[in-house]
Order: structure tokens, then sequence, then C-alpha cells
């Protein structure tokens, strides 16, 4: 194999991107060596398996990621402001909507919103850890190399090109020969193990390890949202494992399971997808509902309304999410009745979102609402969510899909419900536990201006979206017609406010970190839930007591009681998991392995793969149970943090 | 709050300017019916709309934490209305039922040829896309097209679909929605025009490189102006032989093209033992980049 079949060449951006990589990692290479950090990193981080800690590396992958599909973005909408534009070739702009979509699903919204259960769900339901430290740690780690064996296709082999969606025949061997597709197959698959586990780990967590006292109903919504979602990950994630296994083969191995040649199926690819890729549309959404919930419960000051509505709408959506992917492809001549069967089941779920919606307002209800920066996110979620969901029921409608499909109204539409569902509530929820996190408040007139940019940039995006595609305009073109040209000059001025929004945002991380005014209490918004019963920085064991649970809102009736997550005389040795590097290592051996197969290397894949077999060897031959702090260490610590 | 009231002469302006759209501005009677069913649904949908923002906007207002409001209006203990409850899952609930239809009548009717005309029996067209082309062919006149289409109106159009190699669709907005096309499967579409002209057509499912110039024109004309063209095609236009056709099938951009015969006398793609035809002769072809840049590139591989 030649260089330059290894790297990609000929494309000015590209040469760019890869010289500030260099500098990036030559950068952070230096500071940590000239800093002699190398230790602290690999003992405080890399090898953690606290689920604070693992919370906050997730959160700092998902903003580089949304910073990388961002980026994404901001090309495509350069490209498609002018008929005739040349930034971009049709192939390049292929490669770049393909990794756009698949970044901001995967390698974002997913990662962005477990990285937030992994923070907060221990805490709410007073919890020491998840159910499986070490597991969340390799499920972490499996994420990391997942995205960035996503991510190097870039500048080494060549980007995907055949959408996120990746439908066969075109993704298959023969109309997409090399590395490109290789490394969606093995980047989402390495991360969809992860995935997979999180989703047990959080299941069990959330049924067997709640504090005593909290019953299922009583548990804050954040919480049950998690739990929801992750039976809808247990269900969903092995039908995406199976159907890329599948094509990988068909790629490598010269199987025919979704061929042209042969007995394939190239459906079977489309069917198997959407199966998987519907559901996944509710994993980032509804633990957003909970994210947005909790919000607008604390700020409103007041109880959540309807809190069992919200509950059960959440698992009827959940068993919905299942039952209408065909509404993806209504226009592949499937016929009058299962066309009509799938529209309608799409159309119910507009049912219980509405009932959120509602419940959501009721909450607002003689509330006393304090406009902070993640309740004005929440606020915007509800007018921005209720536009795109209404669109989302015309698209439901498989007769008049016939017209929507494939178009801008699409792409409209489903902007509209995951920006304003998932993204809003990504900014909403690390606003909001920021200082859970980092012990200090994100500064709030730098945190309003970003939203600001942010929200408007994001409607005057992708509103004339919708009429873009009533006018014929279909989606993933490189180049547009010139009667198209007004409404996508707008949308293009809307996107470059929203990167306005996210630099703005990431500014205001630098500028809280040095300015911001240090948290005492731990109880940084007047609080209701448990999360906000521990000290800030919270101790690695969580509480010091764990609290008695008998009624929602926990620490709420806490601090009517007089009561706190320290009594001293009650004090007890806390058992707690061992730091260990084996996930890491685990995992960088399975990269390896899949950067073997995209290559084709077939002895660089078996060899990556034996070592991770080793590494699981010597995980189920490790006697290590962990360790007790001491109740000594406890008092030392808890004194100090709440500086007693 | 004054401004709210501007807000429904608000929509008309913006609706009425809305004529302007292709797929609100239909040609024949399947776009028709498409369009009043998305106008139908607006109606609701915009009902909504004006409720909930209505609602958004009274609650914020009022409830917000505003210097000197005391303890008014406040309750801090409101858990849930159960009737309320009740009533906001009833109403979408009506909706989706009064949506459901009318969509599925449309979904029934869309099977079929449209009824106006129905005393002619549908013009057959087989629709063939391959990457990045469309080949019509008319088996009654024995004629091919590639990336144009002639069709009578007021008669309805019978597209068999299929597809050489990837899965595309078929998509004429200002005649009606679209259908995949796919390789060893054939699709039905009814599409009619009422006025003549000239349309657009296009792929509308991405199948890479080529994808965006995969368009067509389609020229809508009297039964008369149809039959001459008919006629002079099949007199003036050459045969389209095999070797012709494979050489066409190459993954490739194409310029408009005539023939007086059609490639179903060799392979039919929407039928099992069609369906690898072309990938059984172009495979190697994929290898290759079309470069393709506005301005630049020309559509055909460089080797």
């Amino acid at each position: 194999m030649q260089w330059d079949e290894f790297f990609v060449t000929g494309e000015p951006l590209i040469y760019g991107a890869m010289v500030s990589i260099a500098l990036v990692s030559a950068a952070i290479m230096f500071t940590l060596f000239y800093f002699k950090k190398w230790g602290w990193l690999w003992r405080e981080w890399l090898t953690t398996v606290d689920h604070k800690r693992i919370g906050i590396m997730y959160i700092i992958s998902a903003l580089a990621m949304l910073f990388r599909g961002g980026m994404d973005a901001l090309m495509l909408r350069t490209q498609l402001a002018f008929p005739d534009m040349n930034f971009l070739s049709a192939q390049h702009y292929d490669e770049i909507f393909t990794t756009h979509g698949t970044i901001m699903i995967i390698f974002m919204a997913m990662p962005f919103l477990i990285g937030l259960m992994n923070i907060v769900v221990p805490l709410q339901i007073g919890a020491r850890d998840v159910a499986f430290p070490y597991l969340n740690a390799l499920s972490f780690w499996s994420f990391f190399f997942g995205a960035m064996l996503f991510n190097i296709s870039f500048v080494i082999g060549g980007s995907p090109d055949a959408g996120w969606t990746s439908y066969t025949p075109l993704a298959g061997a023969a109309m997409n020969p090399g590395p490109g597709q290789n490394f969606y197959l093995l980047g989402l698959q390495l991360s969809g193990i992860g995935t997979l586990a999180t989703g047990i780990n959080f299941m069990v967590t959330i049924i067997k390890m709640r504090a005593p006292g909290m019953k299922m109903f009583q548990m804050p919504i954040f919480s049950w949202s998690t739990l929801v979602t992750s039976f809808i990950i247990v269900f969903a994630f092995p039908i995406l494992t199976v159907a890329l296994a599948l094509m990988t083969i068909d790629r490598i191995f010269g199987s025919q399971f979704f061929t042209l040649t042969g007995e394939g199926m190239p459906m079977m690819w489309v069917n198997l997808f959407w199966m998987w890729g519907h559901p996944e549309v509710y994993i980032v959404v509804l633990p957003a509902f909970g994210i947005f919930s909790e919000i607008i419960s604390t700020f409103a000051r007041k109880q959540l309304f309807g809190y069992k509505a919200m509950v059960l709408s959440m698992i009827v959506i959940a068993g919905l999410s299942f039952l209408v992917w065909v509404h993806h492809f209504f226009t592949m001549g499937m016929g009058a009745f299962v066309n009509s069967v799938f529209s309608i089941s799409t159309m119910l779920i507009a049912v219980p979102t509405g009932v959120k919606i509602f419940n959501w307002l009721g909450t607002l209800h003689k509330g006393r609402i304090q406009l902070t920066t993640p309740m004005l996110w929440s606020l915007a979620f509800i007018p921005s969510f209720v536009i795109g969901g209404v669109t989302g029921v015309m698209l439901g409608m498989a007769a008049a899909d016939y017209q929507f499909h494939n178009s801008y109204f699409l792409v409209a539409h489903f902007h509209y419900v995951l920006i304003s569902g998932t993204v809003f509530a990504c900014f909403a929820g690390l606003v909001y536990w920021y200082p859970k996190m980092f012990g200090h408040k994100l500064n709030e007139k730098l945190g309003k201006l970003s939203l600001w940019f942010f929200v408007i940039g994001f409607h005057v995006c992708f509103f004339p979206q919708y009429f873009v595609g009533l006018d014929g305009m279909p989606r993933r073109v490189f180049t547009i017609m010139p009667e198209w040209m007004p409404l996508n000059v707008i949308s293009t001025v809307g996107a470059f406010g929203m990167g306005a929004g996210f630099a703005i945002f990431v500014y205001s991380i630098y500028y809280s970190l040095r300015y911001n005014e240090r948290e005492k209490t731990g109880d940084s918004w007047d609080g209701r839930t448990l999360e906000w019963a521990t000290p800030t920085p919270v101790p690695f064991y969580n509480f010091a007591t764990v609290p008695k649970v008998d009624g929602p809102d926990a620490f709420l009736a806490m601090k009517e009681k007089g009561e706190t997550t320290f009594e001293e005389e009650k004090l007890e040795p806390i058992h707690m998991p061992s730091s260990t590097g084996q996930p890491i290592i685990m995992m960088s051996f399975m990269f390896i392995a899949s950067f073997g197969l995209v290559f084709e290397w077939i002895w660089m894949a078996v060899a990556g793969l034996i070592a991770g077999i080793i590494m699981m060897a010597i995980r189920s031959f490790d006697y290590d149970d962990g360790f007790y702090v001491k109740v000594d260490e406890i008092k030392r610590t808890e004194r100090k943090v709440r500086g007693l | 709050m004054k401004w709210l009231s501007l807000l429904p002469l608000g929509l008309i302006l913006f609706l009425s300017g809305c004529s302007e759209l292709a797929v609100l501005d239909p040609k024949g009677p399947v776009a028709r019916s498409q369009k009043d069913l998305i106008m139908f649904s607006i109606i609701f949908m915009l009902l909504i709309i004006v409720v909930i923002f209505g609602l958004f906007t009274y609650m914020v207002v009022k409830y917000r934490d505003r210097p000197g409001r005391g303890n008014k209006d406040y309750d801090p203990n409101i858990h849930g209305n159960t009737k309320l409850e009740v009533v906001w899952t009833i109403i979408p609930l009506i909706i989706i039922i009064v949506l459901s239809v009318p969509n599925v009548q449309t979904l029934f009717e869309l099977e079929k040829p449209p009824e106006k005309a129905s005393d002619k029996e549908p013009l057959v067209i087989y629709a063939t896309s391959a990457d990045w082309k469309w080949f019509f062919s008319y088996p009654e006149q024995d004629i091919e097209t590639v990336n144009y289409l002639h069709i009578p109106t007021d008669r309805a159009i019978e597209f068999r679909m299929s597809s050489a190699d990837s899965m595309q669709a078929l998509w004429i907005p200002v005649l009606g929605g679209q259908k995949y096309t796919m390789a060893g499967m054939e699709t039905k579409l009814y599409l009619q025009a009422d006025e003549p002209g000239v349309y657009k057509g296009r792929n509308a499912n991405f199948n890479g490189e080529g994808f965006t110039k995969q368009t067509f024109e389609v020229y809508a004309e009297s039964d008369e102006t149809f039959s001459e063209w008919v006629k002079e095609t099949q007199n003036n236009a050459p045969d389209l032989t095999q070797d012709k056709y494979n050489e066409l099938l190459k993954p490739g951009l194409l310029n408009e093209m005539t023939f007086s015969s059609t490639h179903l006398q060799w392979v039919h793609h929407g039928m099992m033992e069609g369906r690898d035809y072309a990938i059984k002769r172009h495979r190697d072809e994929y290898k290759e980049l079309l470069h393709l840049e506005n301005g630049k590139g020309t559509g055909h591989h460089d080797k």
C-alpha cells in the first residue's frame, strides 16, 4: 500500500485539518510532559471507575464531537448557500453529510446524555456508584475508541460517504469499495458495545440500588427517563450489532446478505437499520425530556405536574417507538394497508408527547418562574419542539409523506425535534448540573448570550427549510437550483448564528473557571432531588450516610426536616471499587483489531482480537474486590468539603 | 400582547406566498389530492400551535418571578389534575383520528389510476433508474428515452419502476409524490398531468456522487402533440442495441437521448433475474470517482 492511499490527499481543507490535528496533539503532549501530569492523568482519570469522572469524560468527548459535527454542518451550509458554489466537490460533500449525521447522533447526542446520566442518576437515587463500575469504565472507553476510529477516517483512508443510514446496496462492497464504509461499520460497532453495556448497567442500577425507602414512583423523573431509555437500548442495540456485523462480513469476507448479487436482500438492511434507528431517536429524546422536567420543576419552584402521567407517557412512547420503523420508507411500495397501519401508529406517538407538553405547561402554572440559563433553554424547547412535533405528524401521514419524503421538509423536521429536544437539553443539563461537577456555576450573562445566538440561529436556520422542501429540494444535494437560493442563504446565516452561540458557550466555560465564585453549599439552585444533598465537590463515595426516602422530591423533604447526608454517629466504613487500567487497555486492543478490519489487514485484526480476549481472561481471574473507606477518612473529607 | 392579533393576518400573507412552492402548486390530480391533505393537516397543526403558544406565553408572562409578586398565585404543591390530563389526552387522539380518515382514503386512492381519467387506459411507462440517469421505456410505442419524458395530459401514467443498481426514487413534485426504485423489484406509481407544461423530475433518494445531477424534464402535452412526438421518434431515432445500452448503463452522467426500441427486450431490472445485470458488468467502474464540481467535472470516469 502506498502512503497516498493511506492518508487522504488532494484537498486543501484536509491538509489544514491534518496540520491542526498535529499541532493540537503536540501542544497537549508538551503540556503533559512540561507539567509532569502523565501520572495524574493516568491515576485520576484514565483508570477511574468513578461514575462522576466517567460522566465528565463522556461530556468532554461529546463537546469535542459537537464541535466536529458543527464544523461539518457549517461547511455543508456554506456549500449550499448559493447555486453553483465550488467550496466542496460532490464527493467531499457526501462524506461530510455522512460524518455530520453519524457523529451528531452516535458520538455527540447519545454520549452527552449518557454522560449526564452517569453524573446524575446514582446521586439522584441515593446510590454510591452504578451497579457495575468496571463495566461502566469499559463502556466509556469503547465509546471513546469507537468515536476516534470513526473520526480519523477523514485523514486516514477516507470518510464513509453513503449517508448516516448507509443503505445497501449503495454502501456494499460493489458500489462503495475502499475503507470509508468500513470505518462507519466498525466505529459504530465498537461504540455500540459500550452503549449496550451502559443500558444494562443503568437498568440494574436503578432497579436495585435506590436509597432505602425510595419507591419506583418516587424516583426523580430524570432517573425514570434513564430507566426507560435503558430498556430501549437493551432491546434496540442488539439489532444494530447484528446488522453492522452482517454488512461487515459482506464487505470484508464477501458474503451476500445485503448484496444485489447472490441471494442478498438489500432491503433487509433498511428494515434492520430502522428497527434500531427509530427507537434510537427516543434514546436521545427521552432523557432530554427527563432533564427538562427536572429543570422546569426546579425553577418554577413547583412539584412536577402529573408525575405519573409523565412516567406513563414515556413508557408508552418507548413501546410505540418499536412499532413505527416502517415510516422511514413509506415510499417503498408496500401497499396502502401496511402504510395505513404504520401511519396511524406513528401519529399516535403525538398523543403521549402532547401529554408531556401540557404537563410541563401545568408545572409552570401557579409557579414562580426563575429565568436562569438552564430554565431559558428548557422554555425555548417547548415552542420549538411543538413546531417539530406537529410537522412530524404531517410526515406521519403516509399519503402526504410521498411528497415530503427525502426532502428538506424532513430535514427541517428532524433538526427541529433533535436540536430543540436533545441539544437544548444537553446545554440545559450541563449548565444546571455544572456546579455539581466542577464546584462553580457558569456565568449567567454569557450563558444567556450564547442561548439567544443559538436559539435564534436555530430557527433562522431550519424554519426556511420546511418551505424549500415544499418547493421540491431533496436532501443531500450538493448544490442548489437558483430558485432555492433566498431561503438557503437565510438558512446558512442561521447556521453561523448557532456556531457563534456554541463559541460563546465554550468561552463561558473558560471565563467561569477563572472568575466565577466557588460553590460552598452544594445546593446551587435550591434543588429538590438528592443530587443536591451532597457537598461540592462530591466525595468519591457520594453519600457519607445514605438518606432514607419516603416521598417525591426527597431532598426538599430533608431540607424541611433539617436532615443532612452527614450524620457523624451513623457513619460506617464504605465499600468502594478500585481503579483499574484494564478497561482502557482492553478497548485499545479492540481499537487495533477494528482498525485492522477497516483496512482488511487480517493479521492485525486477529492480533488485536487475541490481545483483547487475553485481557478478558485476565479480568476473569481478577479477585480485586475493592476496598473500604475508613470512618475517620469519611469524617475528615466531609468536614473539609462542608467547611465544618 | 397587541401584536399577537396580527398573527392570523401574517399567517394568511405567509401562506399566500406558498402557492409558488412546487408541492403546493399541483399540475395534476395526484399532487392535488396530496396538497389538499397537506393543507387539511396544516389547519389542525396551526390550531395546536396557537393553543400551545398561547398557553405558554400566558404561563411564562403571568407566573414569572418578578419583584413584588409575593405569594399571590403561588402554589408549589399542585401535583396534577386528572380531569385536565384526560382532556389533553383525548383531544389529540380525536385530531389523530380526524387526520387518519382522509389519510387512509388517499393512500388507497393512490394505488389506483386517478379517477378523472378512468375512461382511458393508463399509459404504461417503465422507469428505470441507474447511477446516475433515467431510462424511460414506452413498450406500447416501442420508444426509449434517456433523462427526459413525454407524457400526454389528462391521461393516467402508470410508471413501472425499478433500478439497475442502487436504490433510488422517482419524484416529480408538481405531479405527485415519489416512490423508490429498487433492483429486483417493481414498484408502481400513478401520476397524471392536467396542464401542458415542462416540469422537473429527479431522483430523490441519495445514491452517491452523481445524485444531485440525476434530474430529468417532463414534457406534458396534448394527445395530438404526444402522438406526433411518438411518430417522429419511431421514424427518426436510432435503435437501441444491447452494446449501446450496456455502455449507457455505466455509472456516470448522460445527456438526453432517444431510441426507437427499448431495453426491455434483454433485461427487466425489476425481476430477480435482472437485478445484478448492471453490477456484473460495471462493478469496476465504481472504484473511480466522477470528480463532480460545479462548472467543472465531466461526469465521466477519468482513467
